[in-house]
């Protein structure tokens, strides 16, 4: 399968955005963010009608929309039950805004199939370079601040009694969650990308004891699920997000068999 | 016993928009000291404590500290770790190292783990899931974490309210145990009068915005039929 460039430019952007997206996850999932990064993929969508509109790419102008986004919600509070509504109100708005976007331009409708649920073939040396610097970027930024993160993530309670700015801190997250969208969505599209952020990580909290054992595991179940994924895509054809979704589908429910079993 | 003061409190006074909560507060706790900060629900014992810990601004007053930087280990007082909660004992202990920066612990590091798991009878269970603990035992664990840094002041804001008797009892055994062999100073926050008797030599009872302070054998029926 390695013969095509398009599968070569495909496998390249898609180990990063699993190794990216499975590492981030592991914070989502200890920080309760599964419904903001489900709200972002949303705001991705967007974010790449809009680039399409603005002849901007659909990947930058999902990083405009979600970073400008999480950049809000942060903003605007901090506490978990008054930001679950203005995440609704601020993704309502921006979902609006890509619908907008999508019938001004001229794009005829597989462009917004794309975007929704991802393409292999469409990905561009250049843009596998650009996947690839943000993913080292976002790697890069989660070792810097790796310890108080992982405190803030897994036991919030504790992090207040000590010298952190979590305010700052959130906020930093969020925007690394906004990049990991971005990312994410330019192989399983944005409709799905939610997927690789918290189902590798929610099954690796079954299997893992500790973060780096959480991260091991998310980062083997993203990288499996996303290689077979596109191995099996390139054989039948079917699409690539359909079996990355099963495989990480089933990748979870093992994982929690196994957890019921050993706590018996 | 020598006396040296870790801790001076001067003329504290915390007001919130609503209501001054405390009012006028002097306490000193000299090095070594295990004392019970009591009062009832609502007094001010987590004010006056987030305040030590330079988590709230006071009003007005002054709080020093022997030397001026002094390492707290503070247990809170609500916590929510539900069942579900991934970390081993271990893993959660280790949470507060943030001296570094490093993804992995130093050597040092990882023995200053063990040696507190070895301290608070943790090493048993310290691969198993904190969510999964009994209450006794998390209390255990949250006192771990907060012993980690080596503080100067350790400070258990109402760590037994949630455990029974036996479980009280084990936990008040260690702290006693930590004060007097390794003589780490003790600030432990109660609302159980009986509990403070029996493991403290000190008390300083917040009613009413103000503080008094004494040996536990003046903590009598009388002083707090005054009071209470
Ligand atoms: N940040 C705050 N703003 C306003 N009132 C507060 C705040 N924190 C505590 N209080 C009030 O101060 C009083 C003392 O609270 P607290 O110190 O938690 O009591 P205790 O720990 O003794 O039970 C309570 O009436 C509480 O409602
Ligand atoms: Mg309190």
């Amino acid at each position: 399968m390695f013969v095509f460039e398009f599968m070569r430019n495909a496998f390249l952007a898609s180990t990063f955005i699993a190794i990216t997206c499975g590492l981030v996850g592991v914070f989502v999932v200890g920080r309760n963010l599964s419904f903001l990064s489900h709200t972002l993929s949303e705001i991705g969508f967007a974010g790449a009608a809009f680039g399409v509109f603005a002849g901007l790419s659909p990947l930058n102008g999902m990083l405009l929309f979600t970073g400008a986004s999480s950049l809000i919600v942060g903003g605007l509070s901090s506490q978990r039950s008054r930001r679950e509504a203005s995440i609704s109100a601020v993704s309502s708005l921006f979902i609006g805004l890509g619908i907008l976007f999508l019938s001004l331009s001229n794009k005829n409708a597989s462009y917004a199939t794309n975007i929704l649920f991802g393409s292999i073939v469409g990905i561009s040396v250049a843009e596998v370079k650009q996947l690839v610097l943000l993913s080292v970027v976002v790697i890069a930024a989660l070792l810097v601040v790796y310890r108080q993160l992982v405190l803030d993530s897994f036991d919030a309670t504790g992090a207040v009694s000590q010298s952190i700015h979590r305010k700052s801190l959130s906020m930093f997250f969020l925007i690394l969650l906004a990049l990991s969208v971005s990312i994410g969505a330019q192989i399983v599209g944005s409709l799905l990308v939610f997927i690789l952020l918290t189902l590798p990580a929610a099954s690796a909290q079954y299997i893992g004891r500790s973060v780096p054992q959480m991260l091991v595991a998310a980062l083997s179940f993203s990288l499996l699920g996303v290689w077979f994924g596109l191995y099996l895509g390139y054989v039948t054809n079917w699409p690539v997000t359909f079996f990355i979704a099963t495989i990480e589908v089933i990748f979870y429910l093992a994982a929690l068999v196994y957890d019921r079993r050993g706590t018996k | 016993m020598t006396t040296e003061p870790i801790l001076d409190i001067q003329k504290l006074v915390v007001r919130f928009p609503d209501k001054t909560v405390l009012k006028d507060i002097d306490w000193t706790i000299q090095k070594g000291d295990m004392v019970s900060l009591i009062g009832v629900n609502g007094a001010g014992k987590t004010t006056l404590i987030r305040a030590i810990l330079r988590q709230l601004r006071p009003t007005s007053g002054q709080i020093v500290t022997h030397p001026k930087q002094i390492e707290y280990g503070y247990v809170p007082q609500f916590r929510n770790v539900d069942p579900d909660y991934p970390l081993s004992i271990k893993s959660f202990v280790g949470l507060t190292r943030l001296k570094h920066r490093l993804p992995f612990y130093l050597p040092k590091e990882h023995q200053a783990l063990v040696r507190v798991l070895k301290r608070t009878n943790l090493v048993q269970i310290q691969n198993s899931r904190l969510g999964k603990a009994s209450g006794g035992e998390k209390q255990r664990a949250y006192l771990a974490q907060a012993l980690i840094n080596e503080p100067d002041l350790l400070i258990l804001d109402e760590s037994t309210a949630s455990l029974d008797v036996q479980a009280k009892n084990e936990l008040m055994q260690l702290v006693r145990h930590l004060n007097e062999t390794e003589a780490l100073t003790v600030i432990f926050i109660t609302h159980d009068f009986e509990l403070a008797k029996q493991y403290t030599k000190k008390f300083a009872f917040l009613h009413d915005g103000a503080l008094d302070t004494g040996a536990i054998e003046d903590l009598t029926d009388d002083f707090l039929m005054k009071h209470v």
